[in-house]
């Protein structure tokens, strides 16, 4: 068992952190027991605490706590390479029963850009949580008023529109301009895509106008698009933002849907009773009020799909994602 | 006066037992997570963020702060007495910090650290809330190409860090920047072998680690038996009317370079410590002293680094612009108390933003209140029989490699740069000049690509910034007068020679 001796290590390693969390929140409440209905998990995040995935993980596993519907969970982040080494890491923890993972897109195609084999559609696809929309966001006195007139300078001069994302290549934010620019009709690689290192990076590029456009979560930006520095002038889910006064991709006359989302996964080869367990744990917590407050709370659309229809939508994304970075010579 | 009086009522908040506990409990965590290398503040604070399910935004800002604060400092403590930096931002104080505990004057470097990280905190903190909301509009004008001329000129002012043999002072910088290389930051994997795992690059932390401790305690081990134990002498406890001669001027230059990179979006804490470091030694009186344990080298980048922390607040506060990992998740802490950041906090919530500010405060008085008579105690911990410190110290630097990301493989990263390390040492070759091509490269290479990548690879956008021609001007500026007191150095020697034939 070295998983578990290394979550021990690094248990052993924040301890004080994680002491003081339990006591200045002051929820260190002795629960369950080791019946079998509160069985010991580890949930593995594959960024640094304090990302997407590490929000979302954690905010499951809390309300799982909670609720009581499971005994307590060790949490370990796997750093490494945008989430591939986590991924790798996954597979080999084969029929492994009580390990789950929180990924999302930027997973998907991480494992491309690096060049691994560790591809997501060889996991066991347990539940997709929630979504994200993405943003085409704009300063203030950018030129581009509309979609349409960000549309047509694009479409006659790809190399004139700056667009900047806070990840990677591979990641959500480059490659909802890459899929954007084939849907209307212009060659992936002609786009100008420019990687920062996050939100902030790429805020600071925005508001000092060194890029025309830039493509990540509206929640990153609610400061500077509520007090106006910042425009939106699109959304690029299926539905508009409750708080974000834009319109989507398809009311603007781009066909096109883009969900950031993230769910989580199981080892390879486990068993069914385990997987059966797992989905009914994870649908139990979705049906809580405790998640639909952290919903809320951190303004995620629910997109809650389990096992099967998680598999073939993960299997289709893996295919999307490929079929795209191929494109752009980076698969 | 509206500033101060609302300074006055953040003073009054900050003051309620409940707060002062969360921020004494801040800097203590902090000091712990900047003690241990491997653990930064960034991730103690990410792993806190729970906590705003329950405690008052307050109370938990303060204590986010506090924890800030204290980990910049913490950083400094292992650096100076073991060698082992726990923070990127206290690299550079071990290079003189390790030497004056070898020779004695631990308890004195400690004190400089505490002593210099309250004087920066403090200045650095009234100059936040003095100029936060109007240096915060101008900063975000500086782009790529000005970011790559600073970089250009702190990579020039390296080459006054060489060392008396110019060949082993470069060829330490190029190690650096070929470990600096490691990764897929630009697209294209460079010498990662296909590992996914070192796809990120090799952490500077682990670098100094193993540069300077693992490679120290190599050396020490192979040299044991054939020198006698020489015994670390006991020093004076506390800071001699020299020493604060010394440091003050060192503290006040450290705080002018910390707290404007602190504030810049992609200035960070690193640069201004070394920035620091060669001027203290550009400026010493007795320059030999440096690398022998100079005091002047521990005041500057420990105020340095400390004033950083203060200017990275000036845009997450005004501006809800987060320039560091730690004040991401501070943001985050800030949004889930569905709080607006951005441009409208000092408005919408004064009274919360101004007693974070005097939180501060409070914060760097209980450190150096905490820190200060702790140092002799410490510098005590120099005693212990040298084989068991550096079996420690071993100890202490692999559980810093492992506990980033718990992989057996980090401490084969760890052990062969130790080698390095030790390599270094038998070589002769200076450790300065690694360290910051480690640093500089990476960075340097990323705003190259960020500036030629936005202006489609045409290469008079690196002159288009009004700051990147003031910095040119400056680096040619030096260029010239090196080169004229060279010539001039020249001609005497050639007058001499032609005295002495004649």
């Amino acid at each position: 068992m070295t998983s578990r001796r290394r979550v021990h290590a690094r248990l052993a390693g924040v301890i004080l952190a994680v002491a003081a969390a339990m006591v200045l929140a002051s929820c260190g409440v002795t629960r369950g027991t080791d019946d079998e209905g509160h069985r010991r998990l580890q949930m593995w995040i594959p960024n640094s605490p304090g990302g997407g995935y590490d929000l979302t993980g954690r905010a499951a596993t809390h309300v799982l706590e909670d609720a009581d519907l499971a005994g307590r969970f060790e949490i370990t982040n796997v750093l490494g390479a945008s989430g591939t080494v986590a991924m790798q890491r996954l597979l080999n923890a084969k029929g492994a029963n009580d390990v789950v993972m929180t990924m999302g897109l930027g997973v998907v195609g991480a494992v491309y850009t690096n060049e691994s084999n560790a591809r997501v559609s060889k996991a066991t696809p347990i539940a997709r949580l929630i979504e994200d929309q993405e943003a085409l966001i704009v300063p203030k006195d950018s030129p581009y008023k509309t979609v349409e007139d960000l549309m047509a300078a694009w479409k006659k001069d790809p190399k004139s529109v700056t667009i900047g994302g806070g990840s990677s290549p591979g990641g959500p934010d480059h490659l909802f301009p890459m899929q954007l620019a084939k849907t209307v009709g212009i060659d992936p690689k002609a786009v100008k895509y420019i990687p920062y290192d996050g939100g902030g990076p790429l805020t600071t590029a925005l508001l000092g106008e060194k890029i025309d456009v830039g493509t990540s979560g509206p929640s990153e930006f609610e400061g500077q698009i509520k007090d106006g520095s910042l425009r939106v002038l699109a959304v690029s889910g299926g539905e508009r933002l409750d708080n974000v006064d834009a319109p989507t991709l398809k009311e603007s006359g781009v066909d096109m849907v883009f969900t950031n989302w993230r769910g989580v996964l199981a080892p390879p080869g486990i068993s069914d009773e385990t997987r059966d367990y797992l989905i009914k744990l994870f649908t139990d917590m979705h049906a809580t009020k405790g998640w639909q407050a952290e919903l809320k709370r951190n303004g995620w659309i629910d997109a809650f799909a389990t096992g099967d229809e998680f598999g073939t939508f993960l299997k289709e994304q893996d295919q999307r994602v490929a079929s795209t970075l191929k494109e752009l010579g980076l698969a | 006066m509206g500033s101060f009086d609302l300074l006055m009522q953040g003073f009054e908040n900050a003051f309620t037992p409940t707060n002062l506990l969360y921020a004494c409990i801040g800097v203590l965590l902090g000091t712990a997570v900047g003690v241990l290398p491997g653990i930064g503040p960034a991730m103690t604070l990410a792993l806190l963020l729970p906590i705003t399910y329950s405690v008052e935004p307050a109370s938990a800002l303060i204590m986010f702060a506090g924890i800030y604060y204290g980990g910049m400092y913490g950083g400094s403590t292992t650096s100076i007495l073991l060698n082992t930096p726990g923070e990127s931002s206290s690299v550079v104080t071990a290079i003189e910090g390790n030497k004056m505990a070898k020779a004695g004057r631990a308890a004195q470097a400690l004190a400089t650290a505490a002593i210099g990280s309250f004087v920066a905190g403090t200045i650095g903190t009234l100059l936040l809330v003095l100029f936060a909301p109007k240096l915060a509009t101008e900063v975000v004008k500086l782009g790529a190409p000005s970011y790559f001329a600073l970089l250009l000129l702190a990579l020039f002012a390296v080459t006054a860090v060489l060392g008396t043999s110019r060949l082993r002072g470069f060829t330490a910088l190029f190690i650096g920047l070929a470990i600096g290389l490691v990764g897929t930051s630009t697209g294209q994997p460079r010498l990662t072998f296909g590992s996914p795992l070192l796809a990120d690059g090799i952490d500077i932390v682990v670098v100094a680690v193993a540069i300077f401790a693992i490679g120290e305690a190599l050396w020490v081990a192979s040299h044991l038996r054939r020198r006698p134990l020489d015994i670390i002498p006991v020093g004076q406890p506390w800071m001699s009317r020299d020493d604060w001669g010394r440091s003050w001027k060192p503290w006040l230059r450290g705080t002018a370079f910390g707290f404007p990179f602190g504030a810049l979006p992609a200035g960070g804490a690193e640069l201004p410590t070394f920035l620091s470091y060669i001027t203290e030694r550009k400026l010493a009186k007795n320059p030999e002293e440096f690398g022998h344990g100079a005091i002047e080298g521990v005041a500057g980048p420990e105020a340095a680094n400390n004033a950083s922390a203060a200017g990275t607040l000036v845009p997450l506060l005004a501006m809800g612009l987060p320039t560091t990992a730690t004040a991401a998740v501070i943001l985050l802490a800030f949004q889930s108390y569905g709080i607006e950041t951005g441009p409208g906090l000092f408005d919408s919530q004064p009274l919360l933003v101004w007693t974070l500010l005097a939180s501060l405060f409070i914060g760097n008085t209980l450190l150096l209140v905490l820190n200060l008579p702790l140092a002799p105690v410490w510098a005590k911990l120099l005693q212990i029989p040298r084989p068991y410190l550096y079996a420690g110290i071993l100890f202490f630097a692999s559980l810093g490699a492992y506990s980033v990301n718990f992989q057996w493989f980090d401490l084969l990263i760890l052990l062969v740069i130790g080698l390095l390390g030790l390599a270094m040492r038998r070589f002769g070759l200076p450790v300065l000049p690694l360290i910051i091509g480690v640093i500089l490269g990476p960075r340097l290479e990323a705003q190259l690509t960020e500036a030629l990548a936005i202006s489609s690879g045409k290469v008079s956008t690196l002159w288009s910034e009004p700051v990147a021609v003031i910095v040119y001007v400056i680096i040619a500026g030096a260029l010239l007068f090196i080169m004229g007191n060279g010539v001039r150095t020249l001609l005497r020697n050639n007058n001499q020679k032609k005295k002495v034939l004649a």
